[in-house]
């Protein structure tokens, strides 16, 4: 039964494997015994690594590509000033379209 | 005999050697341990490091955790060649060799009985995301004429996004249900924040495939021809891993009690 047979090439994996899926793995598949040492890993879940990154390593986490958090309102002030300039602006829209709209209507119910 | 033992597989034991220049964590090379019909593949540690609040403090440690756990998976790999190993999770940690060889007496049923149940299995990793829609289409967007074209070129935009997300979540579904008719088991994973993974667009699906050795090069083109499928949608495959997402012992769906 342990005949390696032939295996095609790793796809995905190696020095360049995509970090989510090793930790992904090792972190929370496998199977699970309780060692002499006792360690929590549910404390380092990835949303806890994720959330960590933002807070401890902000430079690290650039440098590894990750920036969410400079989109997600709830997290960056900037992206919160981004958001209210996209409001702002649809605003604007809507209200150039209803000022267009007005001196139609306005013809239109004259009788 | 100092230092501690960091466990990352339990196998059978095999003839084949390991790669001589195979380092483990903490640059140690991998050793095994035999014990009755099974062998632990273990690395010496320095307490230092790996004893429980050091280990607690390096576990915060993103690089720290990243070259660990790049090292276990690198040892798993170097076994998957060789035999079908068990991964134990990150950080499983022993005093010393005996209290190893107990924890492997006391589970040796339910170690041979999974080791048998993935013999000569791999794992694949098979992931669809949908690449995020560039927001000038084909026509640049242009400023709208009037408020009611205004509107129509919102909805159509909204509209577009959404028939391609309907799109993808349909074609991560046939194609989980394709590959899942082709595999031994199948396990669907949460969707993998883009975070970490540093993988543009949006993970639909996110699965693991139970495939035998000898199945796997058909697997792997079977997953091969729907990349070209449609556009927007990217087909991403990882392994052969070890049998990782399916180690758990009795969760296979074969009717075997909890």
């Amino acid at each position: 039964m342990t005949t390696p047979s032939r295996l095609p090439e790793p796809y995905g994996q190696g020095s360049g494997a995509n970090l989510a899926d090793i930790l992904e793995r090792v972190l929370d598949k496998g199977i699970v015994i309780a060692g002499d040492i006792r360690i929590n890993l549910l404390d380092i879940e990835l949303l806890t690594i994720k959330l960590r990154l933002v807070v401890a390593s902000v430079d690290k986490a650039k440098e590894m590509g990750i920036d969410w958090w400079e989109s997600d309102p709830a997290l960056s002030s900037r992206a919160r000033r981004d958001e209210l300039a996209r409001e702002n602006a649809e605003l604007r829209e809507r209200l150039a379209r209803l000022e267009e709209l007005e001196p139609r209507r306005a013809q239109e119910e004259k009788p | 005999m100092t230092g501690l033992r960091y466990v990352y597989a339990v196998c059978r034991p095999f003839d084949t050697p390991l790669q001589a220049q195979l380092t483990g964590v903490g640059g140690d090379p991998p050793r095994l341990l035999t014990h009755h019909g099974l062998v632990a593949v273990v690395s010496h540690v320095p307490e230092a490091d790996f004893a429980e609040e050091p280990l607690r403090a390096h576990l915060e440690d993103l690089d720290w955790l990243t070259a660990v756990a790049r090292a276990h998976q690198g040892v798993i790999d170097a076994l998957t060649t060789v035999t079908t190993p068990l991964p134990l999770r990150l950080g499983t940690v022993f005093r010393d060799d005996s209290g190893l060889r107990m924890m492997m007496e006391e589970r040796e049923e339910s170690f041979l009985r999974t080791l048998d149940r993935l013999a000569g299995r791999v794992e694949w990793g098979v992931k669809v995301f949908l690449e995020p829609v560039p927001e000038a289409r084909a026509e640049p967007e242009r400023k709208p004429a009037s408020g009611r074209d205004y509107l129509r070129q919102r909805s159509t935009r909204t509209k577009s996004h959404e028939e391609l997300w309907q799109k993808a979540e349909a074609f991560a579904t046939q194609l989980h249900e394709t590959l899942s008719a082709c595999a031994e088991d199948s396990r669907l994973h949460a969707p993998q924040n883009p975070t970490l993974s540093g993988a543009s667009g949006r993970n639909v699906l996110n699965a693991a495939y139970l495939v035998p050795r000898s199945e796997s090069e058909e697997f792997v083109e079977r997953v091969d021809r729907t990349k070209d499928g449609i556009p927007g949608i990217r087909v991403e495959l990882t392994g052969p891993w070890a049998a990782y997402s399916f180690a758990g012992e009795e969760t296979t769906t074969s009717g075997e009690g909890a």
